[in-house]
């Protein structure tokens, strides 16, 4: 196996556990911070397949401001830290649903795509990102920020007290 | 690398985020459930585009708009959250049942 399999390996098992634990842990601080480590180790294959902006933009904003978020939301709505379960009464349900869900995407996947090599040799530069972007993508680039001011409006109407 | 590896993570943490979306009832799991799925979703965006090493990087222009997309869904998802909690003083979503039949 060469290094970038070595690396790609912890990278999925890191991944997978912390994912694992964060759908079936009993506390809902731990459960943030199995998602920091998740987001964490996924931003690390983004760099491995030559992301470099997108993996520390996924830093930047879904371990720097979404899961900061959360915490916040979990601190202002009082979230159970102790005793009390927090799985509902579909826990069976929800593992078909998951379990066929995975079986059916694997097989696609490995009957697709199973003999295919991913080159990991040409990254994408940040200056090829920015060219793209203003470029081909300049539409759905301002649309997004209308939809960022929006949510933004939203969230403010929705969450002042009156 | 094979490719197929790289999907079948992408694949592993969309099932996760499934389970998490259905099983666990505090609102604010669910939206971190949510956050997995887009993640698994994103792995899939950039490992095609690594695949098929375009120089346009059209891959991961659409996971940086997939992660601007989230970032606004979960500001607007603890918006709403907090307001139940104002209302209800409790996020269990067991309890939040007005439009069950």
């Amino acid at each position: 196996m060469s290094g970038s399999e070595v690396i790609f390996a912890i990278i999925f098992a890191i991944a997978g556990i912390a994912a694992a634990l964060l759908v079936s842990s009993k506390n809902v601080v731990h459960a943030a911070l199995y998602l920091v480590a998740a987001l964490g180790s996924i931003a690390a294959l983004f760099l491995l397949l030559g992301a470099e902006f997108v993996g520390w933009t996924q830093i930047l904003i879904y371990v720097g401001a979404i899961v900061v978020l959360l915490l916040f939301g979990i601190m202002l709505t009082k979230a159970p830290i102790g005793g009390t379960t927090l799985d509902n009464q579909s826990r069976v349900l929800a593992l078909v649903v998951a379990a066929g869900t995975f079986g059916g995407l694997t097989w696609l996947i490995w009957d697709a795509f199973g003999d295919k090599e991913v080159p990991l040799d040409n990254a994408v530069r940040t200056a090829d990102i920015g060219r793209s972007m203003f470029d081909r993508f300049v539409l759905p680039f301002e649309a997004i920020s209308v939809l960022l001011l929006a949510a933004l409006v939203g969230a403010i109407v929705l969450a002042r007290k009156d | 690398m094979n490719l197929a590896w790289v999907l079948t993570l992408g694949a592993l943490l969309f099932s996760i985020g499934i389970y998490g979306v259905i099983a666990r009832r505090n609102a604010v799991l669910v939206l971190m459930s949510i956050e997995l799925m887009l993640n698994a979703v994103n792995i899939n965006l950039i490992a095609f585009g690594a695949y098929f090493g375009d120089q346009a990087a059209v891959g991961q222009i659409f996971a940086l708009f997939v992660i601007a997309v989230a970032a606004a869904e979960v500001g607007i998802g603890l918006a709403i959250v907090l307001m139940i909690f104002r209302n209800r003083e409790t996020v269990n979503l067991d309890e939040v049942d007005l439009l069950k039949w």
